[in-house]
């Protein structure tokens, strides 16, 4: 595929323009044609979800899949803090342009100016969805919708249903998906999973899919075919992400043509759960909201630190002069709001430095005693208590705490048996979201025609660092309100084909290429379980291009997949048939897959020679420790196509015609 | 800790089951879907078909696990998921009973994976807001009290899980519907279809194959979201106006 | 269910007062002529045939109910728990056949004998009519400690369906309230204590007097 252009496709005109420009003079599909032509979504997600009803709404025939029993099971569920819209509606100087400008920033410079614009302009409408379809959002007392900020803006603009946004947006979207279920717009497929994608004349056409339940392998037709399928945070095996995450859909896609666009751009949130052990299967999130209140510390001498990590001492017993609150000193104007991949680093740094208050070294704490005191003794004000006791003001602001946090302290609680009120809580950064993605255009097709991407499952809105709240507005504007526009520009042209059929020679050859890697897979009966593999890949992928990365890592890194890889087909047991509900056969092939995304990534980390948001490198650092962009150089997409021996890095070179590239500072 | 598990093994949809025992050495630390993990890696190391069971997020709010522990949908805590389990509260030495959802309308599919698809048919009968993308007008038009907001909040947080399903003698759906229906019927958007609403989404829940309420509050103390059964009493109202009160 | 159930438990209370003049020290007067014109008064005679039709009805229904709901419930787990839901709650159609069968017994006891039977009749002075002794025949019953013993078990099982279908009632009709509810859980209660022991305190009083 030498000389793969890679067209943007962007409108031309104003930045503010563009958007309503193109919607105003797009080609359309007129109603009686709808009837006729087939769309294919595959994930039920908030993109996958929200673009399956949208469509069915405006009248195409609609197949949606998702590998879970309901498409309610999506993790965007699991989403907590909130999602951004630029209404304004507190008054303090939101707007589009802000959002925008936010996210392009806190991206790193290295997103699309006019895919963000586009998607701080829809945002307002989102909320207005939601509140429609009865997504019961926080309400202020006169009954009007609630605000919160979050992390590397200067606006409340964060909308929220208490630490459970996510689960309220889905469950919005999947009851405006079932309602077109109901209605035969669409046709749902549980637990069937996308093992490939068929092109038919160079165009996406259909799908191979295996149901879950019979191992049987089926062959599905559209016109189109358009992928919500998340992120590949499971890479690294120990992630925020759901166990069944994972990477297939699109990388089936890559391996049929598709690129991978910034692979190496992943988030990792600074206030997750400390790993505890081997065995351990996931990490969860703390939201980021605690660190509104929060005091991130390590103890300023290693004894001390070596103490609490034995046991001896608890982080209560350090004085307040023997601890480091880092970001408060290291960023004095973000202090501990400074934003995530800043923070995870600095607790990187913390933890590298023998400070570590975790049995493994691995953990910082974050602490609430300030809080609890500041609050209260400001509820002791407002009560009008005259000389309150110490207990009376620590009791008073527990209950402020518990009123702001409780539902994420009984989680911690839950899962640490430690009381997060008594003792600082213990956190390290984890593996959240991947900012990279399919690449795609602004109509978010990817280069091979009539193959979209949608939500996380894209690169195109984050740059090299998402913002808080930014995940759930990216993946129902691409759902709601950009897909069933852009989709039009694809299914213009295509009104004159009939529908496509599955006995087509191109569908009896990917499904028979199917079969044969599934019966490949599972005749190698050698030793060692799939789980140990992902293990032990999420390692390398940790240690080499985790949250800080170099040249000779990375090449290390890249050598030791492949070696591993080539272990798997030789020493992998998965027990069962294929043709049987066989859930070890699932995770063998995600995993299989994860092995040659994981050297993509390495080799995409190695290609950037710089330092921007996610993305790390140790040798491209200021002198006080800071990540340094290389903006003359590094200006570009980097899409990936894959090649067994070396991936083919294709480049889309970026613009910025509305912002000024500065260096990202919280000093 | 050393534990004695005793697992309901089934092949598939139309095979018999029965219960095996397996001995696990497991952390306290861990939690008991990690622990099932433990078992199926040794089972696995030993060439042996692991023991299928269904799990996602495993942080409390995807709804895809579903245990039976100890006869206890989720297990002995309250407000809590299979997943979010962990092993100190059990004791070195207990002898553990692990059983899949039981209800006709949960049909086993392989060991303690179970078929709950009748709750997307529930939902599809009516478990939304007849609205198109585009229509909405601002979020702001229409003001909501704030206790309201967040008592269809305590509604909607249902996760669909099933285990009112499970807890319940009579196999009813009547807490995972009515939730729905107090949802909805709570929020200004959700009042125009309230009672079609009910009445269809009881009648679908009938046609699965789910049991009668007969109020035994099992659902609301194994809840892992401790969804109240005064959702179920909601719901029998607007299902009787439905009824009486329709001139249909 | 709701509503027959209802209606049934507003009988219980009327029988219970009733019965009470069991108690009462006069030779029966009070009682036989009670019961005459509960037999006698054609509003009551219609109202009596509306009971029976209810426990038919509320019988029949329940037992329905019962077997769908099994039905629906399949397979039982191996192991059982205590801790989600009261005992009786879980056992209403048990409790309810135990109550039904208490009910063929204590009707053929003395409705039967009554009706068809051959008691003996009495008459009152300041009392129109001869009525039957139905004082007698319950004076008599109570003398074997197995009937009384029946009687107990039977008022047991009562006491239990009722502590769980007083309020399951209201939260079947949707009559569910954050300030009435918990009223009405513990009217329930104490209602089922009152009827089971009222009714109780008969057998056992004419029982313990006769020894």
């Amino acid at each position: 595929m030498a000389g793969i252009e890679l067209k943007s496709n962007v409108p031309a005109g104003e930045l503010k323009q563009k958007w309503s420009d193109f919607k105003g003079t797009m080609n359309l599909v007129a109603p009686n044609n709808k009837r006729r032509i087939e769309v294919i979504v595959v994930g039920t997600g908030l993109a996958g979800a929200s673009a399956a009803a949208t469509l069915g709404e405006l009248g195409y025939q609609v197949k949606a899949f998702t590998f879970h029993d309901s498409p309610r099971r999506a993790h965007s569920i699991a989403a907590q803090g909130g999602i951004n819209a630029a209404k304004n509606y507190q008054n303090d100087g939101d707007s589009t342009y802000r959002l925008f400008y936010d996210t392009i920033k806190g991206g790193d410079y290295r997103s699309r100016e006019a895919n963000v614009y586009r998607l701080a302009e829809v945002s307002a409408d989102i909320i207005d969805q939601c509140v429609a379809q009865g997504v019961p959002f926080a309400r202020e007392y006169g009954g009007l919708l609630a605000n919160r900020s979050f992390g590397g803006v200067q606006v409340s603009r964060t909308f929220y249903a208490r630490g459970q946004t996510g689960q309220q947006l889905l469950i919005g979207a999947y009851q405006a998906l079932s309602r077109q279920i109901s209605t035969g717009q669409v046709s749902m497929y549980n637990r069937h999973e996308m093992l490939d994608l068929v092109k038919i004349d160079g165009k996406a056409r259909g799908i191979i899919t295996r149901n879950l339940l019979t191992g049987k392998l089926e062959k599905h037709a559209a016109h189109c075919v358009v992928l919500a399928t998340g992120g590949y945070g499971n890479v690294f095996y120990l992630s925020t992400n759901a166990m069944g995450s994972n990477v297939s859909a699109a990388w089936r896609s890559v391996k049929r043509g598709a690129l991978m666009a910034n692979p190496c751009f992943t988030q990792i949130h600074p206030t997750c759960i400390p790993v505890s052990g081997d065995y351990q299967s996931k990490l969860t999130l703390m939201s980021e909201s605690l660190r509104n209140d929060g005091r991130v510390w390590v103890p300023i001498s290693q004894e001390d630190a070596a103490a609490i990590r034995e046991g001896r001492k608890k982080g209560n017993d350090i004085a307040e002069d023997d601890r480091d609150y880092y970001l408060e000193r290291r960023y004095p104007a973000f202090g501990n709001l400074v934003p995530r991949d800043v923070a995870s680093r600095a607790a990187k740094v913390a933890c590298d430095g023998g400070n570590g208050v975790a049995p493994t070294g691995l953990a910082v704490f974050l602490d609430f005693a300030s809080a609890i005191e500041r609050y209260g003794k400001a509820a002791a004000h407002s009560k009008n208590m005259t000389n309150p006791s110490a207990a009376e003001i620590t009791a008073m602001g527990k209950e402020v705490v518990e009123g702001k946090y409780g539902n994420l302290f009984e989680m911690y609680e839950k899962i640490t048996g430690e009381n997060p009120y008594e003792n600082p809580m213990k956190i390290y950064p984890a593996v959240h979201y991947t900012m990279g993605g399919l690449w795609v255009d602004y109509n978010l097709q990817t280069n091979v025609p009539g193959l979209f991407a949608l939500g996380e499952a894209n690169f195109s809105d984050h740059g090299a660092n998402r913002l808080g709240a930014s995940a759930l507005m990216q993946g129902l504007a691409d759902g709601y309100f950009v897909i069933p526009y852009t989709i039009g520009q694809f299914l213009s042209h295509e009104i004159r084909t009939p529908n496509i059929s599955t006995d087509a020679p191109e569908f009896a050859e990917v499904e028979k290429n199917v079969q044969d890697r599934l019966d490949q897979l599972i005749a190698i009966k050698g030793n060692q379980s799939v789980e140990s593999f992902h293990r032990r890949l999420g390692k390398i992928m940790w240690e080499y291009c985790g949250m800080s990365r170099n040249a000779d890592g990375l090449k290390k890194g890249r050598q030791m997949i492949r070696e591993l890889r080539e272990e798997f087909y030789k020493d992998v047991f998965i027990p069962g048939e294929v043709a049987e509900f066989n859930p070890e056969l699932e995770k063998a092939t995600k995993v299989a897959d994860f092995l040659e995304l994981g050297e993509v990534m390495m080799c995409d980390a190695l290609d950037r020679n710089e330092s921007c948001g996610g993305h790390f490198r140790e040798e491209y650092k200021s002198e006080e420790g800071e990540a340094q962009r290389n903006d003359k150089d590094y200006t570009y997409v980097s899409a990936w196509e894959w090649n067994e021996t070396e991936p083919i890095l294709h480049k889309e070179e970026l613009e910025f015609k509305n912002v000024e590239l500065k260096t990202r500072s919280y000093k | 800790m050393k534990l004695t598990l005793k697992i309901w093994r089934q092949k598939g949809a139309d095979k018999k089951g029965q219960l095996e025992s397996y001995n696990v050495e497991a952390s306290e630390h861990m939690s008991f879907l990690e622990m099932m993990d433990v078992l199926n890696e040794e089972l696995i190391s030993k060439k042996e078909e692991p023991v299928a069971f269904e799990h996602d997020c495993r942080e409390g709010i995807c709804g895809t696990c579903n245990l039976v522990i100890n006869g206890r949908p989720h297990g002995p805590q309250q407000g809590t998921t299979t997943c979010q389990l962990h092993m100190r509260h059990f004791k070195d030495g207990d002898t553990i009973t692990v059983e899949p959802w039981r209800a006709k309308a949960f049909p086993v599919i392989k060991d303690l994976v179970v078929d709950r698809s009748s709750f997307d048919r529930i939902i599809q009968a009516g478990g939304y807001v007849s609205v198109n993308t585009g229509q909405a007008p601002d979020g702001n038009a229409i003001p909501i009290e704030k206790d309201t907001a967040l008592s269809a909040f305590d509604a909607a947080a249902c996760i669909g899980c099933g285990a009112c399903v499970a807890a319940c003698p009579n196999g009813s759906a009547m807490l995972f519907t009515s939730a729905k229906v107090a949802h909805l019927g709570k929020l200004p958007q959700g009042q125009v279809e309230h009672a079609a609403r009910s009445k269809s989404m009881v009648d679908q829940m009938d046609t699965e194959g789910f049991g009668n309420c007969s109020n035994t509050g099992a659902c609301e103390v194994e809840c892992p979201k401790e969804i109240s059964i005064n959702n179920i009493a909601m719901l029998n109202r607007s299902y009787l106006s439905s009824i009486f009160g329709s001139n249909k | 269910m709701s509503l027959t159930g209802l209606f049934l438990i507003s009988f219980l209370f009327v029988h219970l007062i009733g019965n009470l003049q069991l108690l009462a020290n006069d030779g029966g007067e009070s009682f036989n002529t009670y019961a005459y014109f509960m037999t006698q008064n054609p509003l009551i005679k219609t109202i009596s045939y509306g009971l029976y039709f209810f426990i038919v009805l509320h019988a029949i229904q329940g037992l329905m109910i019962a077997a769908t709901n099994r039905s629906a419930k399949g397979y039982k787990y191996s192991k059982k728990t205590k801790e989600n839901a009261s005992w009786s709650s879980k056992n209403m159609a048990m409790l309810g056949i135990l109550v039904l069968a208490f009910l063929c017994i204590h009707m053929g006891d003395f409705w039967f004998k009554m009706k068809f039977g051959s008691l003996p009749m009495k008459s009152y002075a300041g009392f129109d009519a001869e009525v039957t002794d139905l004082f007698g025949r319950v004076m008599i019953a109570f003398q074997e400690w197995y009937i009384v013993l029946i009687y107990l078990i039977g008022l047991l099982a009562l006491y239990f369906h009722l502590s769980h279908g007083f309020q399951s009632a209201f939260q079947t009709l949707g009559l569910n309230h954050k300030k009435y509810t918990p009223i009405i859980k513990g009217v329930g209660t104490l209602y089922s204590l009152v009827v089971s022991i009222g009714f109780a305190i008969i057998p056992l009083y004419i029982y313990i007097n006769s020894l």
